[in-house]
């Protein structure tokens, strides 16, 4: 029973992450109707903008301290923190500490324009081109994307760690009754998963609530009525597109602590987000949340050792597996709306 | 000529004076000048050319004419060397049935993958392939260890003892053509021009040239019609009473052949195997190379794996103090600046130059850059006959 907790624990960040990219592909993809291979892309920038706060809020001179001096007897010169300077000691560290947390406060803004840009620039050229050529366009964004980050950045991965008030682990099982130790849960994953959970809710609440949110949904059921209505739908689709591009890159900044980000992951993820989408429906928003947490959880389930030692490499292919498997047997995916991508 | 028409055979006597003469033309440049590293007639990189030639032919067959775009080739590439490598360690080191066996491995894992995915279209097959490659990587990498050498991948080693013709002292045992090995090289020396003639080149050039052949066969066919019919319009098709599922099925089953082929000859050329070619960057690097050079077009996939082959070896190699010295002839200041302007594109950036050379196709010349070839000859043409072309227009049709 511990194990099993503890896998759906391990399953629950990672599938936030899958939910949080998946969520954003299908918004892309309902209103616009689009498949934007380049998503991956935007989570790999929002995971650098964390690795870009950190860097600016990091960023010393030297100062001639006089009071120590170096092993030739020189006065010793010390690297300081403009933080530092300009908010004290201690404030200046805890905001360096905080840094990852900050950069969502510059990550949101950052993907916005670059989504706005995206969509403007390029996507909007491409709507009335087939799906292969959406396809093959965005993938040759994405590439470009991650080789302009490894320019920059280099190609090994970035460590940027969590604040140190989340780098312990929760006693999970504590809190269950089991014995010390048995279940330990990173806080950070905790504060991941509450966090996608919180922006999904948010998601979900501005276009359930709010009279734009009622605008888009109209649009992605009928563009052209909405249209006749007189409605600029273009416009809020456009700053659909940026809203999606801040949900990857949000998604993005949160996971930087948990794998260091590097010019690759934004493919990896991709190519597993499209999974999920795919198992999840094209175009329904619920179920691309759904699968993406469970695909998260399976996938941790499929590497417990009991089912590794029972089926050798399951844990490898389980995801792959189960989309083959839905898509052949439920081919509008778990929660598909009918005549969505179906030729 | 083989039953094709006079400008097919045309094309086909071109490709065949390219891929005969390519150590001439890749090396156009005298052995130890400073353009001497533009030289691509190393018999490595002339394999690659052409082994990735046929790759990309087949994969064109598939993605050109049905529409079908398939984002886990290289799947069939893996699994193809790897039947190679096992027909080379059990059985004979000889390259021809390793490359049989490798193509007929790879048509039954099509046959397989293309009959389960082939029920769903546009972007549930794309992913469908996708799933299936991942799948089949994950799995040469770790679980089928004993039969793919998982991480480290396979090697003929001097343990191995085929049936006929191993190596009798023991050494490790070299891929041959009925004795002749794959690396013999002839070095003919004009000048100071060095050219190399490589055996396991010309091996991989001949199927290159039957590859094309039968995709030139296939593009003319009845059965290549059928083809773009299911790429038009599938639905009139069916009220036709065709099945295009049998149609797309053989295409796909043929261009997995076709990577199987590639895959036993990379295997020849170079007997090893690792499970890296099989990840899905891989198969990502096809769909650039036919797309770069025209899908569609049957001299396109060729052109494109040469573009990116020759970038991938031969752009990655320049470095900083090369571009320097290219430059060194400019005002100092304004020669840091354009070195500093150009170096992000060479060297280790070639592949943002791929990148952003792959979307400035697909924005702008949908038929790749056959088609841009195309269009260039055009605007000549118009100019050298724009007297002759009004008087035709003039004439009415019918």
């Amino acid at each position: 029973m511990d194990q099993i907790i503890v896998q759906v624990l391990n399953g629950l960040d990672k599938g936030s992450a899958y939910a949080l990219i998946a969520l954003g592909l299908t918004i892309i993809f309902g209103t616009l109707g689009v498949v934007n291979f380049a998503h991956g892309a935007l989570f790999m920038m929002g995971a650098f903008c964390a690795v870009i706060t950190s860097k600016i809020l990091s960023v010393s001179h030297q100062v001639v301290d006089p009071t120590r001096s170096d092993f030739l007897g020189n006065p010793m010169q010390v690297d300081t923190f403009y933080v530092q300077d300009w908010f004290g000691m201690a404030a200046g560290q805890t905001i360096m500490d905080w840094a990852v947390p900050i950069a969502i406060l510059f990550a949101i803004p950052v993907m916005i324009f670059v989504g706005f840009a995206m969509e403007r620039g390029l996507i909007k050229h491409f709507y009335k081109r087939p799906h292969a050529d959406q396809i093959l366009v965005t993938f040759g964004l994405a590439l470009v994307i991650g080789e302009i980050i490894k320019y920059f950045f280099g190609a090994n991965p970035i460590q940027t760690p969590a604040p140190p008030a989340f780098t312990g682990s929760l006693d999970f099982g504590m809190i269950l009754g089991y014995e010390a130790q048995t279940i330990m849960y990173p806080y950070w994953r905790l504060v991941y998963f509450f966090f996608s959970a919180f922006i999904i809710a948010g998601v979900f609440a501005f276009l359930q609530f709010t009279t734009f949110g009622m605008v888009v949904r109209a649009g992605m059921a009928d563009r052209e009525t909405v249209g006749l209505l007189g409605i600029d739908i273009d416009k809020r689709f456009t700053f659909m597109f940026g809203l999606a591009a801040a949900v990857a890159g949000v998604a993005g900044v949160m996971y930087a602590p948990i794998v260091a980000p590097n010019y690759f992951m934004g493919m990896d993820f991709l190519v597993l987000s499209f999974v999920v989408v795919v198992v999840g429906g094209m175009g329904s928003l619920p179920g691309a949340v759904a699968a993406g947490f469970l695909l998260g959880v399976l996938e941790s389930f499929a590497s417990m050792p009991a089912v590794i030692d029972l089926l050798p490499g399951i844990n490898q292919i389980i995801i792959y597996l189960v989309a083959i498997i839905i898509l052949l047997t439920r081919p509008r995916g778990l929660m598909g709306r009918k005549g969505v991508m179906e030729e | 000529m083989f039953g094709l028409t006079r400008k097919d055979s045309k094309l086909m006597l071109i490709v065949f004076g390219l891929v005969m003469l390519a150590p001439f033309i890749l090396n156009p440049f005298p052995e130890g000048s400073a353009m001497a590293q533009f030289n691509a007639g190393y018999p490595d990189l002339m394999q690659r050319f052409v082994i990735f030639g046929i790759f990309a032919v087949g994969f064109n067959l598939l993605f050109g004419l049905t529409g079908y775009l398939s984002f886990g080739h290289a799947a069939f590439l893996g699994i193809g060397s790897y039947a190679a490598i096992w027909s080379m360690k059990l059985v004979t080191l000889n390259v021809i049935p390793g490359i049989l066996v490798s193509i007929v491995v790879a048509g039954a894992f099509a046959l397989v993958v293309g009959f389960v995915s082939l029920r769903r279209s546009g972007i549930y097959f794309s992913i469908l392939t996708l799933a299936f490659a991942q799948m089949m990587f994950a799995m040469a990498y770790s679980v089928l260890t004993p039969i793919t050498g998982g991480e480290t991948g396979l090697q003929i080693k001097n343990t191995d003892t085929p049936l006929f013709g191993g190596p009798a002292d023991g050494g490790i045992g070299r891929a041959n053509l009925f004795g002749a090995e794959m690396g013999n090289s002839y070095e003919l020396s004009l000048g100071n021009h060095l050219f190399t003639f490589n055996l396991g080149y010309y091996i991989a050039g001949v199927f290159l040239l039957i590859a094309f052949y039968v995709s030139i066969r296939i593009f003319r066919s009845p059965f290549g019609i059928m083809l773009r019919a299911v790429k038009s319009n599938q639905q009139r098709m069916n009220y036709t009473g065709l099945t295009p599922k049998r149609y797309t099925l053989s295409a796909f089953v043929i261009s997995g052949m076709y990577a199987g082929l590639a895959g036993g000859l990379m295997v020849a050329m170079d007997t090893q195997v690792g499970p890296e070619r099989m990840f899905w960057t891989a198969s990502g690097e096809v769909v650039i190379m036919t797309i770069l050079g025209g899908a569609g077009t049957l001299m396109g996939p060729v052109l494109g794996a040469g573009v990116i082959k020759y970038m991938e070896n031969i752009i990655s190699k320049i470095n900083k103090d090369i571009l320097h010295e290219w430059f060194a002839f400019m005002p100092d200041g304004f020669e840091d600046v354009i070195v500093a302007l150009v170096y992000p594109f060479i060297g280790k950036g070639w592949h943002l130059t791929m990148g952003i050379l792959f979307m400035m196709v697909v924005i702008f010349l949908p038929g790749g850059l056959v088609e841009g070839g195309q269009r260039i000859a055009k605007l000549f043409r118009r100019n050298k006959t724009s007297d002759t072309q009004d008087a035709t227009s003039r004439t009415p049709a019918e």
